[in-house]
């Protein structure tokens, strides 16, 4: 991190970048998700043209000790389509809105992606071998004249190149009248839920037909309507509790066993506002537009338009840290609020789960999980990392200037008001159209994946 | 942030510059109409009654047709089957799996 620092801090290095260069970018190639299986081998996004790229890490080299293994493409298939509401007259958009990954319990992977309305579960498996041989059929699939088989044979399963194939098993519809912005896996691997603007559903992943209404906080009275759910997500550990954001900036945890409808909260989370600082723009900036659980279940985090809230579970009146993203940004509201950029959703995440120590060279013991660093996007193609022990920061670039393997990326500093230095970078200066909103870390590893408008970074620190 | 009562804050500040600019602006963002729109994302009209009679009132001359922002309709324009979104299949790869 910046400076010194002692042997903890990581030192981020380019490792690969994906996607078009040309600065011209099509909508559909704009990324709207990213996110790491859970052992980290795999790496999927998705976009607003509705398609899914699956990357997939290389087996360590071990005689290349200095780097981990790149991604390569693995799959790709169009998730969703564009459809039109005939009904209702509405357009469905195919974009990507969220990818989750079911842990692994066989050959095949599988993932929930959903765009504003449907869910679909993918089945991702591999054939590396096919069967030949067969009695009735030429090897290439037509029939034999039957009088000409004067044998038989058993048909052998021969090697070919791997094939990996993605096909829907499960597609969850028609149980949602708004966008859905949300999906969560339940810790029990059998039922997930999703959230729209105004309800959230539970499902079974073998049952397509029915979901269970677990919240609903839409207004018998449309006039009446002052707040919509921005971000849902299941307990890490608890398969009873859960938690959903709000516009204005709220967190309710719910617990299942309480009540079949989930409406009044167990806890409500919620930070008291200073009603002499309260502006035009303060329900704004305070929706929350990412929630995410650490791995132990103790804390969540939160993400609105300037900060990266923590929260203590067992404590509701206020978060225990506040994390500044990009403060220069409060002088310029304004002009954010007319450009639509006070409305644009950054993601949050946590450093991976497991860390693994080695002790002298044949040991190997896996430290606690610690969640202690945690990671955001901003504009300008910069992101940002929060050490909440050492309460240092760092700001960085996806850049394809720096796009040199093993080199650590410099640091980057904006220059809010004032004189600005060299290398610093002035507000006005900054590219809002450059804005990273997704961000994935390795589960296990120090390796992110970082996605600008329609490039994916990842970065890796730097092995020695 | 310790602010003396004379100065006002940055987002105070921000707020009396757009209040300047759109002085009809509402008293409650985050209030009903601003989420109503989000909530109507998507939402496109098509009336094939309206379309045709429409067109036989303009007999041969031609619709008032969409403006730049397709979404809006504003005075006399009808959406036409043209204005709606082609129901299309993506059947380019992604450029990322280029």
């Amino acid at each position: 991190f910046l400076g010194a620092g002692g042997g903890n801090d990581i030192q981020w290095c380019f490792s690969q970048v994906k996607g078009a260069v040309d600065d011209d970018v099509a909508e559909a190639d704009i990324i709207s998700t990213v996110e790491f299986n859970h052992s980290g081998e795999l790496l999927a996004t998705g976009d607003k043209g509705g398609r899914v790229v699956i990357f997939q890490q290389e087996q360590e080299n071990k005689t290349q000790s200095h780097s981990r293994g790149e991604y390569n493409v693995y799959s790709t298939f169009q998730s969703h389509e564009p459809e039109f509401d005939y009904l209702k007259s509405l357009e469905i958009e195919e974009k990507i809105n969220k990818i989750r990954w079911l842990p692994q319990k066989n050959a095949a992977q599988f993932l929930l992606s959903t765009n504003d309305k449907t869910i679909k579960l993918w089945k991702i498996s591999e054939r590396d071998k096919r069967p030949e041989g067969y009695n009735l059929k030429e090897e290439d699939g037509r029939y034999r004249d039957p009088t000409t088989v004067t044998t038989l044979r058993v048909p052998v399963f021969r090697p070919m190149d791997l094939m990996v194939e993605a096909s829907p098993r499960r597609i969850f519809a028609n149980a949602h009248t708004y966008h859905i912005n949300s999906i969560s896996i339940n810790s029990d691997y059998e039922t997930y839920l999703s959230a729209d603007d105004l309800r959230i559903n539970l499902w079974h992943l073998e049952i397509t037909d029915r979901s269970f209404n677990i919240v609903d906080i839409k207004p018998a009275n449309m006039e009446e309507l002052t707040e919509v759910i921005t971000a849902a997500e299941f307990h890490p550990n608890s398969c009873n509790t859960f938690v959903y954001s709000s516009s204005k900036g709220t967190i309710r945890l719910c617990d299942m066993r309480a009540s079949a409808l989930c409406d009044r909260h167990s806890k409500l989370f919620e930070e008291p506002e200073d009603p002499s600082n309260r502006s035009f723009f303060s329900e704004i900036i305070s929706s929350i537009s990412d929630v995410k659980f650490s791995h132990s279940g103790r804390y969540m985090m939160t993400r609105d338009y300037l900060s990266v809230k923590i929260w203590d579970l067992n404590m509701e009146n206020r978060p225990v840290e506040t994390y500044q993203v990009h403060e220069y940004l409060r002088s310029k509201l304004c002009s954010l609020y007319e450009n639509d950029c006070i409305f644009d959703k950054f993601e949050c995440c946590w450093n991976g789960s497991d860390r693994q120590a080695i002790f002298n060279r044949t040991v190997t013991f896996f430290l606690p999980p610690l969640c202690s660093i945690v990671m955001t996007g901003s504009y300008n193609n910069f992101f940002r990392m929060f050490d909440r022990n050492t309460k240092r920061d760092i700001t960085l670039e996806a850049s394809r200037e720096n796009n040199k393997p093993r080199t650590v990326l410099k640091p980057r500093k904006v220059c809010a008001s004032g004189k600005r230095k060299k290398d610093e970078i002035s507000v006005d200066s900054l590219d809002f159209n450059k804005k990273i909103l997704h961000t994935a870390w390795h589960p296990k590893e120090n390796i992110i994946a970082v996605a600008t408008t329609n490039n994916l970074y990842i970065f890796q620190d730097k092995m020695n | 942030d310790t602010q003396e009562k004379e100065t006002i804050t940055p987002e105070r500040a921000e707020e009396a510059k757009l209040k300047a600019k759109y002085p009809n602006l509402g008293q409650k963002p985050g209030g009903s109409d601003f989420l109503m729109k989000r909530l109507q994302k998507g939402q496109k009209y098509f009336d094939s009654g309206d379309y045709n009679m429409a067109k036989a009132k303009m007999k041969n001359k031609q619709l008032p047709s969409v403006g730049p922002e397709k979404n809006l309709v504003t005075g006399d324009h009808i959406p036409t089957p043209q204005d709606l979104p082609q129901r299309k299949s993506s059947l380019v790869t992604s450029k990322l799996a280029g």
